[in-house]
């Protein structure tokens, strides 16, 4: 091959086009390998709502049912678990739930629709963990005024799920979308309405 | 007959060239001690993990992943063999692995101008790592749940993407078949085919430059009247019959464990793995296994969870940048001063603290002695940068010592 005769600069403009096309080209090829791993039309149907019927709830009592392979509490609290909610306030890192961590409808001091009916996501905000109940005061240690704490790393939440200051975890535990139906006694997760 | 089958074969394919280039010819330091079986152990057990590997998909099922492992082991004949060898396999890799890195170390075998060995090197460790972690969740017991589980949410603490990214990698709004299915075909094709890749270049790099030594001497800077390394002997047959005796060794602890302790007190397979997967349940402990634990350390001495993904993966970052923070130029151990070897010692002793740390639960005492060992891993690195201005080193001797 001889280089004489050679126009360099369009031969280079050519190389630059070239390579610019069959770049966009690699984006384009890269989209259904990348999209093939969204969660499938399979996994979204299997994401939706739950409906839980709560008047027979026990006061006191927790339940867990299962929204998008999510553990979901339900737990009836009665009037010495949101006193001890209120005790908290100062130990908790976030007492106003700043944090993004709930539907607007339950920004509120017990973090739900009717102070009543707790519900939330029992999977700790630090690493995915699912805290367990102590909802006695003194029952997991002598200062413990009830609430949930991770087996894990340690963390604790207050009874309405609100993060103690200085553990692994930084953000209030997760208030699902849920629905509070009083005419049929049902909660429904994973669909916004509130009351 | 054989030679004329050669003459024939050599025309059309270099066979007779690379033996000799990579094997015959291949000229070694004549000084390697115990601390060079490694190399080819790791090589080894690779082999192990691909043979193992390929059996194992014949007979584990992604769909039916619990059951199809029990049917592995309880139903399949000898299937329980080729599990455990798979199993340990994995154990093994990562202690000859350890010491194999702690090896380059000692005798600053990533110093100019063996930097890309290093290089092809970690990344090697970093595929096994991934290698390792997707093999533990295919089992689909509770602590390949929740180990993962653990492991994938570490993404979700990147700012704002972090979420949709968890999600994307799960394929699922929670970590589910779908999720196992992917990393199972990353783990039997994708990594290892990288892995194979990542260790042919690895050698290509190191027979370019040859290989180090216990006295870090180059021994291509002495060589005889035919240009052969007056300290060098051929790889074959001297040390391919050495490793021969390394492997036997090895073998001998590694079947041991593979008889008579395959799940090594629960450290090689931890005990809540016997139970099946269960997302609304979760153990009361969960500890990775013991290769990644120093790691799992540093990421809990890190009250915020972005800042401890961060110090985890700068712990690894590090690792590549050692050939360049050691600024030393002298090789090897043998001729660094005392500052060094105290620092080295240190090193050794935290990290092996930090392992302790990652399997057992946290407590405050705990927590602080895993914030003083992660400040110590990092503090070694960038002491080595400064080292070299007040290390009293010794005279390297011009050629390699044979004792």
């Amino acid at each position: 091959m001889s280089n004489q005769g050679v126009n360099k600069g369009r031969r280079n403009l050519l190389i630059g086009a070239t390579s610019a096309v069959g770049a966009v080209g690699v984006i384009g090829a890269a989209v259904p390998f990348v999209r093939s791993w969204a969660p499938s039309a399979k996994a979204q149907s299997a994401g939706a709502p739950v409906e839980q019927e709560y008047s027979k709830l026990e006061v006191g009592q927790q339940i867990t049912v299962e929204w998008r392979g999510k553990p979901v509490w339900i737990i009836r609290r009665d009037k010495k678990m949101l006193n001890s909610i209120s005790k908290s306030e100062e130990i908790v890192a976030d007492p106003n739930s700043e944090a993004d961590q709930q539907p607007e409808y339950c920004k509120n001091e017990y973090r739900s629709i009717d102070p009543e009916f707790f519900v939330a996501v029992g999977i700790c905000t630090h690493l995915g963990c699912s805290p367990k109940l102590f909802a006695e005061p003194g029952s997991l240690e002598n200062e413990w005024l009830g609430g949930f704490y991770c087996p894990c790393h340690g963390s604790k939440f207050d009874l309405a799920g609100r993060v103690y200051a200085g553990v692994p975890a930084n953000a209030n535990l997760e208030i699902p979308p849920y629905t509070l139906d009083t005419t049929n006694k049902v909660i429904v997760v994973g669909e916004d309405g509130g009351a | 007959m054989f030679k004329s089958f050669m003459t024939w074969l050599d025309a059309r394919f270099p066979a007779t060239k690379v033996w000799n280039e990579h094997l015959a010819e291949y000229y070694a330091p004549k000084n390697f001690n115990f601390w060079y079986f490694f190399g080819s152990l790791a090589l080894l057990v690779l082999v192990n993990q691909l043979l193992t590997g390929i059996w194992l998909t014949m007979f584990y099922s992604p769909s039916d992943p619990f059951a199809s492992v029990e049917y592995i082991m309880r139903d399949v004949d000898m299937g329980w063999i080729i599990r455990y060898l798979h199993s340990t396999g994995a154990s093994a890799f990562f202690v000859v692995v350890y010491l194999h890195m702690f090896r380059g170390i000692l005798y600053g075998s990533y110093k100019k101008p063996r930097e890309l060995v290093w290089i092809f090197g970690m990344i090697i460790f970093v595929l096994l790592m991934a290698e390792a972690f997707m093999g533990y969740l295919l089992p689909w017991g509770q602590m390949s749940f929740w180990g993962a589980q653990v492991i994938i949410n570490l993404f979700g603490t990147i700012p704002v993407v972090g979420p949709d990214l968890v999600e994307w990698i799960r394929g699922d709004f929670t970590l589910s078949l779908a999720s196992l299915n992917r990393f199972f075909a990353l783990h039997v094709v994708a990594v290892p085919l990288a892995l194979v890749a990542m260790v042919f270049l690895h050698i290509v790099a190191l027979h370019k430059v040859g290989s180090n030594n216990p006295d870090g001497v180059e021994i291509k800077d002495k060589k005889d009247e035919n240009g052969i390394p007056l300290d060098g002997i051929p790889f074959h047959p001297y040390y391919t019959v050495k490793d021969i005796v390394g492997v036997v060794v090895f073998l001998m602890i590694f079947l041991s464990i593979v008889f008579f302790a395959p799940d090594f007190g629960g450290y090689f397979l931890e005990k809540p793995n016997f139970e099946p997967a269960n997302p609304l349940k979760t153990p009361p402990h969960i500890a990775p296994v013991w290769y990644f634990t120093p790691f799992y350390t540093m990421l809990r001495a890190v009250p915020h969870p972005f800042l401890g993904f961060l110090v985890m993966a700068l712990a690894i970052v590090i690792l590549f940048l050692l050939p360049w923070l050691d600024r030393q130029k002298v090789k090897s151990i043998r001729y660094r001063g005392r500052s060094f070897k105290i620092l080295l010692a240190l090193f050794v002793v935290s990290f092996v603290i930090l392992g302790y740390l990652g399997v057992v639960p946290v407590t405050p005492a705990k927590a602080l002695l895993g914030r003083i060992c992660t400040a110590y891993y990092f503090f070694f690195f960038i002491a080595l940068w400064f080292l070299p201005k007040f290390e009293k080193t010794k005279p390297v001797p011009e050629r390699v010592t044979d004792k």
